[in-house]
């Protein structure tokens, strides 16, 4: 039996210490002491956590699916602008007659062509050669090359688009909107229906069912660009442009090319441009109702922190002789503190961990209710966790300094 | 330090000390609590403690025994006057070092145990470990060892619970004297076990000091306190000393005796009698002046 004291002499004695590692082996088994209780504990900062993760998510993935929609078409749709025109002071169209073909040789172009609003000092579209019915609302006239109607993607509700046949003869024929029909008694095509713009006669060839990129087809008149141009010649305010529907993604690189190769001769003239971005659309998605839910997560996560420092400083006044015996042991106030710190601290990153992956799960369990895709910042999967551990933290400050402050020789006694 | 104690390495390295070196040196202490009023829970005492003596301190309830037991064992720091263990100046100390010394120097077993309640007999051994310096792959080992040193080293896996009141003091004392300290600090050890239990681990405390071990033990029960070689009563914060002054020349050099059963007790004075030998004087009679 060889245990002999040390005897020592007065040598310094070396400082009483915490590891790291024993210092997270007790913290451990202090919140394992009463595991009931720290699952409990760890339930306010679970919810918080959990649905803000769920909320941040959902909004992310719900905006995610707006701006996929926005996209096709985003992806999908260039401008060719009529810039020399603008800057010239005669009235002309720097598109020529065979943009639609020029456009089309472009490596993912699906359609293209060119219009302008063809614009009259007064209503100038009536169904009677005569003149005006008093109640007539004025119809917007649209000039377009036949490859427009195709690039609008205009669907007919019956008889037949305007082709390059009638392009090239500049013949008078119109393809009316389905409302237009309506206010100007056309209701069928039997027996070639006419129209009369400006005095001018027209044939009414198709009626328009839907048009998904202009939908201003869709209301008004179309007649051929050729047939505008002998007519009332080329468009004074506003000028002529190009609608390009494009295959996915090329909507840029088409953009760039179509100048080039509709006016190699002065692609100055022209200036192409994809489709506007959607990008504050998106940010616009997720605000008044987003913002009530995180204040109900921050709720939570405040009432969890509560939780937290409830339980820890119960668990202080419950342990103080235990906190007396380790001061007799040798711990120093911080080590007490500490390890009360690192006790909250623990359950407050458990707690954020648990509920980090629970609103993840919620995420795609409405992602998958939904057919969405489910879209989630990772930061936000790892920085939970950590605003967790940071909620456990600040809750364990008091009860952590009400620890360290006990004087041993009362702790002990109790 | 002779007989069956020291190991060879401990033995080697305390040759070339005088034996009966002062542990604990009280030199005027005082305690007094602020009030309102203001409380002297410890008159000014001076004391010295030698190495390889056992002490007994004895004394009623409010009698000033925890203050002096809180001020030997550095959980108080003296109002007045100062404290010295192994010669360091521990009474104004920062807490850093007197925290560095309670875990080095002094060992604690008290009345209620404090064993954590929810781990081993050995983990409850090695919580001493954990604020102490020294390598922690040696812990488990030393820990083993200070558990069969007071025998209890086949129940080193059992939880408090499962050990009776004598087992479970046996325990607090291995975790007391697991980091080797310079003096075995021990209030009330017997205050929770019954007579049987009570003479078990006296048989204990006394194995131990036959081994080396430098015992302060304070206690109600006149028994425990009668085997020591010096007893001190405390009344109103004054400390009154019966000691057989044979057995400890003033110079100090105890020589207990080894390996001869139960030293012969001192006559136990009954607590509150009139002291037999009252020092008076300087702290080199190693009484207590209570200037």
């Amino acid at each position: 039996m060889g245990f002999p004291m040390g005897r020592r002499g007065p040598g310094a004695v070396p400082p009483s210490r915490l590891r790291f590692r024993d210092l997270g082996n007790e913290a451990l088994a202090g919140l394992l002491q009463r595991p009931g209780r720290s699952a409990l504990t760890l339930l306010g900062v679970m919810l918080g956590i959990g649905s803000f993760v769920a909320i941040v998510g959902i909004a992310q993935t719900a905006s995610g699916q707006i701006g996929k929609q926005f996209n096709v078409l985003q992806a999908t749709q260039a401008y060719v602008f009529d810039v020399g025109a603008a800057q010239s002071s005669h009235p002309a169209v720097d598109f020529p007659p065979n943009a639609d073909a020029l456009a089309e040789r472009i490596h993912g172009v699906v359609a293209a062509g060119v219009y302008w609003p063809v614009l009259f000092k007064q209503a100038a579209v009536s169904g009677f050669a005569g003149g005006f019915l008093a109640s007539q609302h004025a119809i917007p006239v649209t000039a377009a090359s036949p490859g427009l109607l195709a690039a609008a993607g205009v669907k007919l509700r019956t008889g037949t688009l305007f082709s390059q046949f009638h392009e090239t003869r500049a013949q008078n024929v119109a393809v009316i909107g389905s409302s237009a029909a309506a206010s100007l008694g056309v209701t069928s095509l039997q027996g070639q229906p006419a129209i009369f713009i400006d005095g001018q006669p027209f044939t009414v060839i198709g009626i328009v069912a839907s048009s998904q990129r202009l939908p201003q087809l869709d209301v008004g008149v179309t007649v051929p660009a050729s047939t505008a141009l002998r007519l009332w010649g080329a468009p004074t305010q506003v000028q002529a442009q190009m609608l390009i529907h494009t295959r996915i993604g090329a909507a840029k690189i088409v953009a760039e090319q179509a100048p080039v190769a509709i006016r190699p001769d002065n692609p100055a003239l022209l200036k192409g441009a994809a489709a506007p971005s959607v990008a504050q659309l998106q940010r616009g998605v997720s605000t008044s109702l987003n913002s009530l839910f995180l204040t109900l997560a921050g709720i939570a996560l405040i009432v969890g922190a509560v939780g937290i420092a409830n339980t820890t400083l119960v668990a202080v006044l419950e342990r103080a002789g235990e906190i007396g015996l380790r001061r007799a042991l040798g711990a120093r106030p911080r080590h007490i503190g500490v390890q009360f710190l690192t006790e909250s601290t623990a359950l407050g990153l458990f707690g954020g961990l648990i509920g980090a992956s629970l609103g993840v799960l919620t995420i795609l369990g409405v992602t998958l209710y939904r057919h969405w895709t489910a879209l989630l910042d990772p930061r936000i999967v790892v920085a939970a966790p950590l605003a967790g551990a940071t909620v456990g933290l600040l809750a364990g400050l008091y009860p952590a300094l009400r620890a360290s402050l006990m004087e041993p020789a009362d702790a002990l006694r109790r | 330090m002779t007989g069956s104690g020291p190991a060879p390495d401990r033995e080697a390295r305390d040759a070339g000390r005088p034996p009966g070196e002062p542990v604990i040196r009280l030199t005027s202490a005082a305690f007094t609590y602020r009030g309102p009023p203001p409380v002297a829970a410890l008159k000014p005492t001076s004391l010295v403690i030698y190495s390889g003596e056992h002490v007994a301190i004895t004394g009623p309830s409010g009698s000033g025994k925890s203050t002096l037991l809180n001020l030997l064992g550095l959980l108080d720091k003296p109002t007045q006057g100062s404290i010295e263990i192994d010669g360091i100046d521990v009474g104004a100390a920062p807490e850093r070092e007197r925290a560095a010394v309670r875990a080095h120097r002094i060992g604690f077993v008290f009345q209620s145990f404090h064993l954590l309640p929810y781990r081993t007999s050995i983990e409850n051994v090695m919580l001493a470990q954990v604020y102490a310096d020294g390598p922690r792959r040696r812990r488990y080992a030393a820990a083993m060892s200070a558990l069969a040193q007071v025998g209890l080293d086949h129940r080193a896996h059992a939880m408090p619970t499962a050990l009776s009141g004598g087992e479970r003091q046996r325990v607090a004392i291995a975790r007391a004297l697991v980091n080797r300290p310079s003096l075995l600090m021990c209030d009330e050890p017997t205050g929770n076990l019954d007579s049987a239990t009570t003479l078990e681990l006296i048989g204990l405390l006394e194995t131990l000091h036959r081994e080396g071990t430098t015992l302060l033990v304070i206690t109600h029960n006149p028994v425990v306190a009668g085997r020591a070689q010096r007893q001190i009563a405390i009344r109103d914060g004054e400390l009154t000393e019966f000691s057989q002054d044979t057995m400890l020349p003033p110079t100090g050099a105890p020589a207990p005796p080894a390996g001869s059963g139960v030293p012969t007790p001192p006559p136990p004075p009954p607590e509150g009698r009139p002291p037999a030998g009252r020092a008076r004087g300087d702290e080199d009679t190693h009484g207590f002046p209570d200037g």
